[in-house]
């Protein structure tokens, strides 16, 4: 027991080590939340005039919304008209070469260990690097532009190919679906739209590295992934922010669209601002991931690694339409000090034979509190289709709260649904076995919990599951017993 | 190597070393036996330092050492290796990474460079040969889902991989079926230099059929009562441990 009340106390007094604040000029449009301030913002990012139409509509339907209050956190009251709704860096036009990039804004990747110029020249990884709300470089363009994949920023898709934007925007998140994502609708300034053509496998992960970075800015990302009839693509997102001592919204949506036999993989290694040991300050995550498998024998899945944000509230979704088409959600969800999540998944059976897969790992530690929910729903039609889901806990002392919501409703007899969950604390006697072995009690710590994600660090690409394995360590570090 | 003097220590309020002197020397094999309840696994954890207990009273040396002021990472590295009587699982660690940050703590103890992967699956390979052990153990999680045996072996191979200086083998032979009790004494036999100790725990004389110890011990309600050469071993299995309950202590 000692043992485990001094790893708390040391989790709880270790600092966030991304803190640092860049000092990039900015353009900025004064705080609050008005059709003004949605025109201007729609005005200065050159849209053409079913965007803004768009915006508007999602704004007046969010006016007559409410936050929702269903999940398991406490979440203070957000002023929203405190809040910045677009910034910009002034240092665009956009470049050709990393060298004609801000030197301090290189120096900030450098500081987060974000290797550009190896990603760009070795590892095969186009990155599209969103700093701000606004696509800064956008590199490996030319290579993916040969097998007619676009991989861009949101803002160049509307002014490039604004028909495909406009055809498939909203199809997986309706405009007032729910609170954030009506919001995020309203005034998103940027975020990345890939599109895979007809029978192209995407020969590299795509990869965006989302930061926040001017104090007082949320952040509002738009995501749209359409992939074609017999194509595949791998997309990798991963984050972190500089510490800040205001609370900063974030509201993300991510869309996805997959036809007849497309495949695609979305990963998230998410790691914003947590707050302090206090509970002061951290980001609040609320993000509507939503993936459709329109075609017969397409499959989605989701699998992110989540250990950051003050608030999480993320249940990234696949609706699964298409006979045989198949849904996948694999999670591990670290919460921390006064963190608090709620996390899961929505798998929504339509087509016939459908088969979705939950894996959830929870991990608490501190004074946090984590939770999953998760809706499994097979609807009449859906015959013979199958679910597996598997919900894990695990606590690191005990102060923190680990919680399972799970939500079943079949439709029709052939179905089946599964559900296993269990709990468990991590042992002194584990500890101590590997004290003996010579292993230190942080290390000790850090091992058992990744041996305990294993199962979903391994659905990570490679490059990915190792800087996820690093994260769930680092944020257990200083755990010396 | 080893001493202890007057050790007391107690868990949970109630005292169950009541006074333990032991001396070990290099290149010697003691064997502890004693009853259940006697303390003799209150012995081995806190000579490896398991924080459970309280230390009433008393010193250990160990290689001119405070024993008792090490943490249980450092007598390790230093030479200390407990064979759990139950070893413990880790799910989703692989047996050969575990082992790995093992070897490796060890060697930067003795500021040595860390066995690079190519190197340790050769010291690998080498030691599982030494014991007969089969190759698919190490692939699978630590000690998740392995039987009785083959925990114990387990136990052994990580003890060979370690070469400690001291090991503390608690109740080894518990569990165990003749063949695996044969492969892993001779594992324990073939790990024997004269400059290592062995502190053998265990319930039944069986075990010392296959490991010849130099000393025997018999540990009864907190006390060595008794100590002497192999022989007492035989006395003690034949006439039980109510012999030493009729006064016939030393």
């Amino acid at each position: 027991m000692e043992n485990q009340d001094k790893l708390l106390n040391d989790i709880t007094t270790q600092e966030y080590q991304y803190g640092f604040v860049t000092d990039i000029d900015t353009d900025v449009i004064p705080k609050g939340l008005n059709e003004d301030v949605i025109r201007l913002i729609s005005f200065k990012k050159k849209e053409p005039e079913f965007m803004l139409e768009f915006r508007l509509k999602a704004y007046r339907g969010w006016l007559k919304m409410k936050a929702p209050e269903w999940a398991h956190l406490k979440i203070p009251p957000i002023d929203f008209q405190e809040t910045i709704y677009y910034a910009a860096p002034r240092t665009s036009p956009k470049y050709q070469s990393l060298d004609e990039v801000d030197p301090e804004l290189i120096e900030t990747f450098k500081k987060l260990g974000i290797p550009i110029e190896e990603q760009k020249h070795l590892a095969g990884v186009a990155v599209d690097v969103v700093m701000d709300s606004v696509s800064v470089t956008t590199t490996f363009k030319k290579v993916l532009a040969e097998k007619g994949i676009i991989f861009c920023s949101f803002s160049d898709a509307l002014i490039e190919h604004p028909e495909l934007v406009r055809k498939y925007l909203g199809m997986s998140v309706p405009l007032t679906d729910n609170f954030f994502a009506a919001l995020n609708s309203a005034v998103f300034s940027d975020g990345s739209f890939c599109y895979i053509p007809k029978g192209v496998r995407c020969p590299m992960e795509l990869s965006t590295y989302f930061r926040i970075n001017t104090a007082g800015t949320g952040q509002f990302e738009r995501t749209l992934i359409i992939a074609e009839d017999d194509s595949y693509v791998s997309y990798l997102e991963g984050c972190t922010a500089p510490k800040r001592d205001e609370n900063q919204l974030h509201a993300a949506v991510v869309e996805i669209i997959a036809h007849d036999r497309a495949e695609v993989k979305y990963s998230t290694v998410q790691n914003w601002y947590p707050g302090d040991k206090n509970g002061v300050g951290g980001i609040y995550n609320f993000v509507t991931k939503r993936g459709i498998c329109r075609g017969v024998s397409s499959k989605i899945s989701w699998t992110q690694v989540e250990t950051g944000s003050a608030i999480t509230w993320k249940y990234p979704s696949c609706v699964l339409i298409g006979d045989n088409s198949v849904g996948e959600f694999n999670s591990v969800a670290l919460t921390n000090n006064h963190q608090q999540a709620d996390t899961g998944t929505k798998m929504i059976h339509i087509g016939k034979n459908t088969k979705s897969t939950i894996v959830s790992k929870g991990i608490s530690a501190g004074k946090s509190d984590n939770s999953y929910r998760g809706l499994v729903k097979v609807m009449p039609g859906a015959t013979n289709s199958r679910n597996y889901s598997q919900c894990d806990s695990l606590l690191l002392g005990s102060t923190c709260g680990a919680h399972t919501f799970p939500y079943i409703e079949v439709g029709n007899k052939s179905s089946i649904v599964e559900h296993e969950a269990t709990t468990s604390k991590i042992g002194e006697d584990q500890i101590f076995y590997c004290n003996q072995r010579g292993i230190s009690t942080e290390d000790a710590i850090g091992m058992i919990v990744n041996g305990y994600a294993r199962e979903v660090l391994n659905k990570l690409p490679m490059e990915f599951a190792v800087e996820a394995q690093k994260l769930l360590s680092i944020s257990l570090e200083g755990s010396v017993g | 190597m080893l001493t202890i003097k007057n050790l007391r220590a107690s868990v949970e309020g109630k005292e169950i070393l009541k006074g333990i002197n032991l001396e070990v020397k290099a290149g010697e094999v003691h064997a502890i036996m004693g009853p259940n309840g006697s303390g003799k696994s209150t012995l081995a954890n806190i000579l490896a330092g398991k924080q459970d207990y309280e230390i009433l009273e008393g010193e250990v040396t160990y290689l001119g050492q405070d024993l008792l002021q090490l943490s249980p990472e450092v007598r390790s590295r230093s030479g200390i290796f407990l064979s759990f009587q139950y070893p413990v699982e880790i799910p989703g660690v692989p047996m050969i990474n575990f082992l790995k940050a093992s070897v490796n703590e060890h060697r930067k103890f003795k500021n040595l460079a860390p066995l690079t992967a190519g190197e340790f699956l050769k010291l690998m390979r080498s030691k599982k040969e030494m014991l007969h052990l089969d190759t698919e153990l190490t692939n699978r999680s630590v000690n998740e889902g392995f039987s009785g045996g083959e925990k114990k072996k387990n136990e052994i191979f990580q003890m060979a991989m370690l070469e400690p200086k001291l090991a503390i083998l608690d109740e080894t032979d518990s569990g165990l079926d003749i063949d695996a009790l044969r492969i892993v004494a001779e594992g324990v036999n073939a790990l024997k230099t004269p400059e290592n100790a062995t502190i053998l725990v265990t319930h039944y004389q069986r075990l010392l059929d296959y490991i010849i110890p130099d000393f025997v011990h018999v540990l009864y309600s907190g006390r060595i009562v008794k100590s002497g050469g192999k022989e007492l071993a035989f006395e003690l299995e034949e006439k039980g441990y109510d012999w030493l309950k009729n006064g016939n202590e030393i």
